[in-house]
C-alpha cells in the first residue's frame, strides 16, 4: 500500500475526514467539511432531513465517492482505494442500511449468515450457533426460519442489525436503527449498542434523529447542517442550545438557521392569492 | 449558449450499448470469481432453463404442428411432399429453433431476470452486498449469465425436437405420409455440423446477448416502481431486436 492510501492517524481516531465537498444534483451537501471520528466509541450523527447525513456514510464507506476531500479509515484512504483494497476494508465494516436491506429470498436465518458463509468456511454447527447467537441478542431466535416478508419494519431492523454485527466488525454504522421499533426493543437495542461498544470496542456510528435514544447511548455528537458541521459535543453539552444551530435542531422549532420548509416559490403566488382582493 | 446537452435518440443509444459492452466485459472478469457460487449458477441453469420448458416445449410443437401443415400443403402443389421431413428439420435447425427460442426467452426468463435484478437494486439488496464485501456481478449478475449460456441452447434443442414431433403428428399421423420416407429423406439430408451445429452456436450467441440485456437493464435501473418496469420492457424490445440482427450477422457468416 502506497503513502497516499496510508497516512499517519492517531490511534484514538477511527476516521478522519477532510475537506470533504460534495455536490449532489446541483445542491451543495458538504462544503469542506472536517471530522474526527474516535476509535471504540459511539459517535451520533445528527441533522435534518436531507441534510447529508447518509450521503457520509456512503462516503466514509467508499459507496459514492467525494467532489473534493479525503477520508481516511483505519488509517486508509478510501477515496484512494481500489476495488479489492475496499472490499477488504468493508469486511471489518458492519453496516445498517435505513431501510434493512435483507435478501429477500433468504430466510431470517441465511441473512444473518449470508457474510460468515461469503467469506469464512466454518463448520456449519459453529455458523448455526454464531448466527442464532446474534439472533438472541436482538431478539428474534425464534424468528430464524421466517422470511423478511413475514416480518415486521422494526423486526427487519432487527434482522438486519443482527447481520451487521454478526462479524463482530470494527466499525458499525447504523443507518436511522431505531424507527419502526416499539419502547421495549428499542431499550434493549440501545443495551446492545452499549455492550457491543463496552466488550468489543466496537467503534459505532448512530445517524438518527430520536434525541432521548441518542442521548442513553453516544459519547458525542455531530450535528451537520447546511453543508457544515454546525456543532459538536457531548450529548449533555448540545442540548443545552448555546448556539442557534442547536437551540432550534433540539427544542424543534420551525424558525432559527435551519429552514422547515424546502425552498419554494411565494406561497401566495402560489395559490394564485396575489391581487386577488385589488 | 446552453450548456446543457440536448437529448439525442443517436448519442444515448450509442452510450448505452457502450455502457453494455463495458458492463459484458465487467462480467466476463467476475465468472472466475463467481465459480465459488457454483449452487447459485445451478440454481440459475434451473430457473431460467427448467422453469422455461413447459412454455418452449408447448410453443416448439405447435410450431412444428404448423410447420407440418404449411409446408405439406406448399410441397403437395409441385408433388414434393416427400420432403416434408428434410423442410421442417432444416427451418427448425437453422433458423426457427434457436431465433423462436431467443424470442421466447427474452420473454420467460429475460424479464424475470430483470426485475429481480432491478428490484434488488430498488431495494438496496445490491448496495447491501457491496457493503458486506460480496461483489454483486460475481453473486447475482455472472450466474445468471452463464445459465443463459448454457440453458439456451439446450432449450432450443427441445424446442426443435418437439417441432419435429409435431410435423410429424401433422404429415404421417393426420395427412397418411410415409413415415419412413419422412425420417430417411430427414436424416440423409440434415447435416449434423452444418445445420445442427451451426444452430447450437447460434442458441449459444443468442443466450449471451439476452441475458446480457437482461442482466444490464435490471442491474443499472432506476430504482423505483416505473424504472423497473421500463426496464423489463426494454429487455423484451432490445432483446428482440438484437436476436434478429444477429441471426442474420450469423447466417450470413455461417452460410
Amino acid at each position: 500500500m502506497n503513502e497516499e492510501q496510508r497516512a499517519p492517524i492517531a490511534d484514538d481516531v477511527l476516521i478522519r475526514v477532510r475537506g470533504l465537498s460534495t455536490v449532489l444534483n446541483g445542491k451543495t451537501i458538504f462544503d469542506k467539511v472536517d471530522l474526527d471520528i474516535p476509535r471504540g466509541k459511539i459517535t451520533a450523527v445528527m441533522g435534518p432531513s436531507g441534510t447529508g447525513k447518509t450521503t457520509l456514510m456512503r462516503h466514509i464507506t467508499g459507496q459514492l465517492a467525494p467532489d473534493a476531500g479525503e477520508i481516511f479509515v483505519d488509517g486508509q484512504n478510501v477515496v484512494r482505494l481500489d476495488r479489492a483494497q475496499l472490499f477488504a476494508l468493508r469486511e471489518k465494516v458492519g453496516y445498517l442500511f435505513q431501510n434493512s436491506a435483507l435478501l429477500t429470498d433468504f430466510s431470517v436465518f441465511e441473512n444473518v449468515a449470508f457474510p460468515l458463509r461469503q467469506h469464512l468456511s466454518l463448520p456449519e454447527v459453529v455458523l448455526r450457533n454464531l448466527v442464532l447467537t446474534k439472533l438472541q441478542a436482538v431478539g428474534l431466535r425464534g424468528a430464524a426460519d421466517l422470511m423478511p416478508h413475514e416480518l415486521s419494519g422494526g423486526m427487519m431492523r432487527r434482522v438486519a442489525l443482527a447481520r451487521a454485527i454478526v462479524r463482530d466488525p470494527m466499525l458499525i454504522i447504523y443507518d436511522e436503527p431505531f424507527v419502526g421499533l416499539d419502547p421495549i426493543a428499542l431499550n434493549q437495542i440501545l443495551k446492545l449498542i452499549r455492550t457491543l461498544n463496552e466488550t468489543l470496542g466496537i467503534t459505532s456510528i448512530l445517524v438518527a434523529h430520536e434525541l432521548a435514544a441518542i442521548s442513553r447511548v453516544a459519547d458525542s455528537i455531530f450535528l451537520i447542517a447546511g453543508g457544515k458541521i454546525a456543532a459538536h459535543g457531548k450529548p449533555a453539552e448540545l442540548e443545552r442550545g448555546e448556539t442557534p444551530w442547536t437551540k432550534q435542531f433540539f427544542s424543534g422549532e420551525a424558525d432559527g438557521p435551519v429552514p422547515f420548509q424546502y425552498p419554494a416559490p411565494d406561497y401566495a403566488a402560489q395559490l394564485g392569492l396575489t391581487g386577488a382582493r385589488a | 449558449m446552453s450548456a446543457v446537452r440536448k437529448p439525442s435518440y443517436l448519442t444515448d443509444g450509442i452510450a448505452q450499448i457502450g455502457a453494455c459492452s463495458l458492463f459484458l466485459l465487467r462480467i466476463l472478469a467476475a465468472v472466475p470469481r463467481s465459480l465459488r457460487h457454483f449452487r447459485e449458477t445451478v440454481r440459475q441453469i434451473w430457473f431460467v432453463g427448467a422453469m422455461s420448458l413447459t412454455i418452449i416445449m408447448t410453443c416448439g410443437l405447435f410450431v412444428g404442428m404448423v410447420l407440418g401443415l404449411q409446408l405439406y400443403y406448399v410441397l403437395s402443389i409441385f408433388g414434393g411432399t416427400a420432403a416434408l421431413g428434410t423442410v421442417v428439420s432444416l427451418s427448425l435447425y437453422r433458423e426457427l429453433g434457436p431465433v423462436v427460442t431467443a424470442l421466447l426467452f427474452a420473454g420467460r426468463a429475460g424479464t424475470s431476470i430483470t426485475a429481480e435484478i432491478g428490484l434488488m437494486r430498488a431495494t438496496d439488496q445490491i448496495s447491501a452486498m457491496e457493503m458486506m464485501a460480496v461483489d454483486p456481478l460475481a453473486y447475482v449478475v455472472a450466474p445468471r449469465f452463464i445459465a443463459g449460456l448454457i440453458a439456451m441452447p439446450l432449450l432450443a434443442c427441445v424446442f426443435n425436437a418437439l417441432g419435429i414431433f409435431g410435423a410429424h403428428l401433422v404429415g404421417v399421423s393426420w395427412l397418411g405420409l410415409d413415415n419412413g420416407t419422412f425420417w430417411s429423406n430427414m436424416t440423409s439430408s440434415v447435416d449434423v455440423w452444418k445445420d445442427v451445429v451451426n444452430g447450437v452456436w447460434k442458441s449459444v450467441a443468442f443466450g449471451a446477448i439476452c441475458t446480457l440485456i437482461a442482466t444490464f437493464q435490471g442491474y443499472t435501473t432506476a430504482p423505483t416502481s416505473e424504472g423497473v418496469a421500463y426496464a423489463t420492457t426494454r429487455t423484451v424490445v432490445f432483446s428482440s431486436i438484437a436476436t434478429l440482427a444477429l441471426d442474420f450477422v450469423m447466417t450470413a457468416f455461417l452460410m
